[in-house]
């Protein structure tokens, strides 16, 4: 107990003598018995807490580095005395916290008919390792002899923060903005000091503010090895890489190679002071996270971790011992274990608490709701957990409703009220109806509502669809409508790799050509793809450098690829300047009108007397939308008196969407009386900068009735 | 080069000279400087880095403590940083919590 004239030196030399002084000595290391919880390397007045689970070892050692050291500084085994259960904790004082890494040697039986794998020759990360060493510098080719070849360091947690905390945007206001941290600046043309790293991220924060989108969510930044299965191309000779990262090493720890400061161990802050930064300027954070498998692979993979261990406990196994593939990546995390589920959650909760996280989005969920046999859960406890969790009340969780096991759940993903889905139905029927497919004007007015179809008959509104037309997996924008193959040579697999359902469209010549009419097609083709998904109810999300045209030359899956495939080409800001103003206009259109952001579905019914319907179909003609299978044109319109349910008042929106190959002459319907004229937002068939004008200063249309809306072109009016 | 830091208090201002390299070895030594200034209950900590040749993480981190330990009332100048060490404040985002000065001018 304190008094209030106590000497503070006097009150922290007794809390240290009561609860921290060392009982044991081994090795020359004074030590005492650790705190089991928490989990992974804590420091505590003095030393270091170390804590480790494993349910069927033997023993357990503590392997001390000094920093990048071949050999061990010493080897420290837990006395039993220090296990409590299955847990393993030992305080060990006097360490100097910057310089150690360390692991475990775990003993147990090596029997995989039932599930064991101990190796008491290997040197294990700890799952719960707050940063690793290692991979510090991106590409720099490992030492392949290395016992230790990931290692855990110790972190401080003593960032300042200031005043910041996650934003808590609501999910309806989102502009979702997928991208990889290295890609966005490391090609030359950044001009980035640091290419390819968080630093760099952080000096690119005006560009990502002035195109107006209010989330990055950013491709794995756990620790991975890029060198993971990475190999040269048997005709180019180009070295091929895990580069993506959907392959994690440690959940815990920032990818040091991302960062520029990682050679100095500096990652942690590094990464810090990019979220802060994209905070202060009201952009919020999403995190993809891939807790489907680890980069362990199955029998055949490294044992560096989990398979050390815990194999039986943290991997899906079948009967024989062999390991379940729902990932596509050779082994599966078996999430729905209590022990795993916990490191899932102290993980998202460590990420939202001390990276300040805004939320996340879960690769291949489908995988979270399965069994430890691989049975579909209709109440999976994990997906639960995560959607009631405290620390994560305010984030946003996000699926990739489908596994590469063939379970495909969009639409009836496991939400508890919580949970979006990636809407890989959007992404399809969007495809389809722009490039001028028949029988699409049905499922389009779904989408647009924000997919009341899928989420409608479970209480769920549009926020649970987070609407995309392209992400890193497949084509970009500009490729959509440039080509009708992949083209995935460079990925040395014969191009065998990748999806064919790509529902693309070249517009007439695969690939680059100086067709003027391909070429303006085109064009027009992303500006309507842009302007749907930005009128559409739901979450949009886009894809890093989509706004400015890029391209993978038809390749469809650049998970191997550290070059121009990747990279954003900053060049194209310039010469594409005119779709880069085009889409940041659209953006600050979506932001400008509420009427496009409800949390609640639309009703189709006029709730507020206005005399007309929240929203409402037309066609060629008002009021008589065309829902035959030979359709490609639809319009609606959005009654300004309904946004956000009749909370807030907007203008009315009218928006008219062809992928006829033939111009159409289009009746407007009139808005209610008092509402002012219609004026012109969007016409995609019209060259730049006619094309889209700044929110507030759109012209008067003339013909008040009536206009001419050119093939394959998309119009958007208001009325005010 | 060794580590050297040197503390002069002068109108309740901390001017402290690092020289050499600033590592996990050296970090102690600038950590008790920090807390002998800090004891003096200064307006300003001024940390005159000229003749600093390399900054670690350890050494960041004493740089943490020092604004931990000062307080928010009391401003921090990191003066003729250069090379690797002003590089390593910039990356790491540091440079926002600090002034940053090629020589010392009272804000």
């Amino acid at each position: 107990m304190t008094t209030a004239n106590a000497a503070p030196g006097r009150i922290d030399s007794l809390e240290a003598r009561i609860d921290y002084y060392p009982t044991h000595e081994i090795a020359g290391f004074r030590l005492r018995p650790g705190k089991p919880f928490p989990f992974g390397a804590t420091l505590v007045p003095g030393g270091v807490n170390f804590s480790i689970f494993s349910s069927h070892a033997f023993s357990c050692i503590l392997v001390l580095f000094e920093k990048g050291a071949k050999e061990p500084l010493a080897e420290i085994p837990f006395p039993d005395s220090f296990r409590i259960g299955h847990v393993w904790s030992m305080m060990v004082f006097d360490l100097d916290c910057e310089t150690i890494e360390y692991g475990y040697r775990m003993d147990g039986p090596f029997d995989p008919l039932v599930g064991h794998r101990f190796d008491k020759s290997k040197i294990l990360l700890d799952p719960y390792a707050k940063a690793v060493g290692g991979r510090d510098v991106w590409g720099t080719p490992p030492n392949w002899d290395n016992l230790f070849p990931y290692r855990g360091r110790l972190v401080f947690e003593d960032f300042d923060w200031e005043d910041d905390r996650p934003l808590e945007i609501p999910i309806e206001d989102l502009i979702i903005y997928e991208m990889h941290v290295r890609s966005f600046t490391q090609h030359s043309s950044s001009g980035a000091k640091h290419p390819g790293t968080f630093a760099a991220m952080r000096d690119k924060i005006p560009y990502i503010k002035e195109l107006g989108v209010n989330c990055v969510e950013l491709m794995p930044v756990y620790e991975f090895d890029e060198f993971e299965n990475s190999r040269l191309h048997p005709e180019t000779g180009e070295m091929l890489y895990n580069y993506w990262g959907y392959s994690t090493v440690n959940f815990f720890a920032p990818k040091a190679g991302f960062a520029a400061t990682g050679r100095l161990g500096m990652q942690v802050d590094e990464l810090k002071t990019l979220v802060k930064e994209l905070h202060k300027n009201n952009i919020e954070v999403i995190l993809d996270v891939v807790f489907n498998h680890t980069a362990e692979g199955d029998e055949r993979g490294p044992t560096f971790s989990f398979r050390g261990i815990d194999n039986k406990t943290y991997y899906m196994l079948t009967p024989e011992g062999y390991y379940y593939n729902f990932s596509g990546c050779g082994n599966t995390l078996n999430c729905n274990n209590p022990i795993v589920r916990s490191i899932v959650l102290d993980c998202l909760r460590y990420w939202a608490s001390e990276y300040h996280i805004d939320g996340f989005r879960f690769d291949l969920a489908a995988i979270l709701g399965r069994d430890p046999w691989g049975a579909p859960l209709s109440n999976p406890p994990l997906l639960e957990s995560l959607a009631f969790d405290p620390v994560l009340g305010k984030c946003k969780l996000i699926a990739e409703a489908w596994d590469a096991g063939g379970l495909y759940q969009v639409g009836s993903f496991p939400a508890f009220g919580r949970w979006a889905e990636w809407n890989g139905k959007y992404r399809d029927d969007l495809r389809c109806f722009l490039k001028g497919d028949a029988g699409k004007v049905g499922a389009l007015a779904q989408r647009i509502q924000g997919s009341p179809d899928l989420y409608g008959w479970n209480g769920r509104g549009p926020t649970a669809s987070i609407n995309f037309i392209t992400c890193h997996d497949g084509f970009t924008l500009y490729d959509m409508f440039a080509y009708n193959e992949k083209h995935n040579d460079a990925n040395g697999e014969h191009n065998n790799d990748g999806g064919n359902d790509n529902d693309s469209w070249n517009c007439g010549c695969e690939g680059e050509t100086d067709n003027p009419w391909i070429n303006d097609l085109r064009k027009r083709l992303i500006r309507n793809a842009w302007t749907i998904l930005m009128v559409s109810h739901g979450v949009p999300m886009v894809l890093m450098g989509d706004e400015m045209g890029r391209t993978q030359y038809g390749n469809n899956n650049t998970y191997c690829q550290d070059n121009d495939l990747n990279w954003l080409d900053w060049s194209l800001a310039e010469k594409n300047a005119d779709l880069l103003r085009f889409t940041s206009y659209m953006v600050a259109f979506r932001k400008a009108h509420p009427a496009l952001r409800s949390r609640y579905h639309l009703s189709n019914q006029d709730f507020m007397g206005s005399g007309y319907a929240d929203i409402s179909w037309h066609g060629e003609s008002a009021w008589n939308a065309d829902w035959s299978d030979e359709s490609r044109t639809l319009a609606f319109m959005l009654c300004g008196k309904h946004a956000k349910s009749g909370t807030v008042c907007d203008d009315y929106i009218y928006v008219a969407m062809n992928s006829h190959w033939d111009t159409k002459y289009i009746e407007i319907p009139m808005p209610a009386p008092g509402s002012g004229k219609w004026y012109v937002a969007v016409n995609t068939g019209m060259p730049s900068p006619e094309d889209i004008f700044e929110p507030g200063s759109e012209p008067e249309l003339g013909d008040q009735r009536h206009f001419l809306i050119p093939a394959y072109s998309v119009v958007v009016l208001v009325a005010r | 080069m060794a580590f050297d830091a040197q503390l002069a208090m002068a109108d309740h201002i901390a001017k402290i000279t690092l020289i050499g390299s600033l590592d996990a070895s050296s970090a102690p030594r600038f950590k008790e400087v920090i807390e002998e200034a800090a004891v003096q209950s200064p307006t300003k900590l001024v940390l005159l880095m000229d003749s600093l040749d390399f900054l670690a993480s350890a050494g960041l981190r004493v740089l943490i403590f020092a604004k931990q330990k000062m307080g928010a009332g009391v401003d921090i100048y990191v003066v003729g940083s250069q090379g690797p060490v002003l590089a390593t404040l910039e990356m790491s985002g540091f440079h926002h919590s600090v002034y940053i000065q090629e020589t010392y001018v009272e804000a």
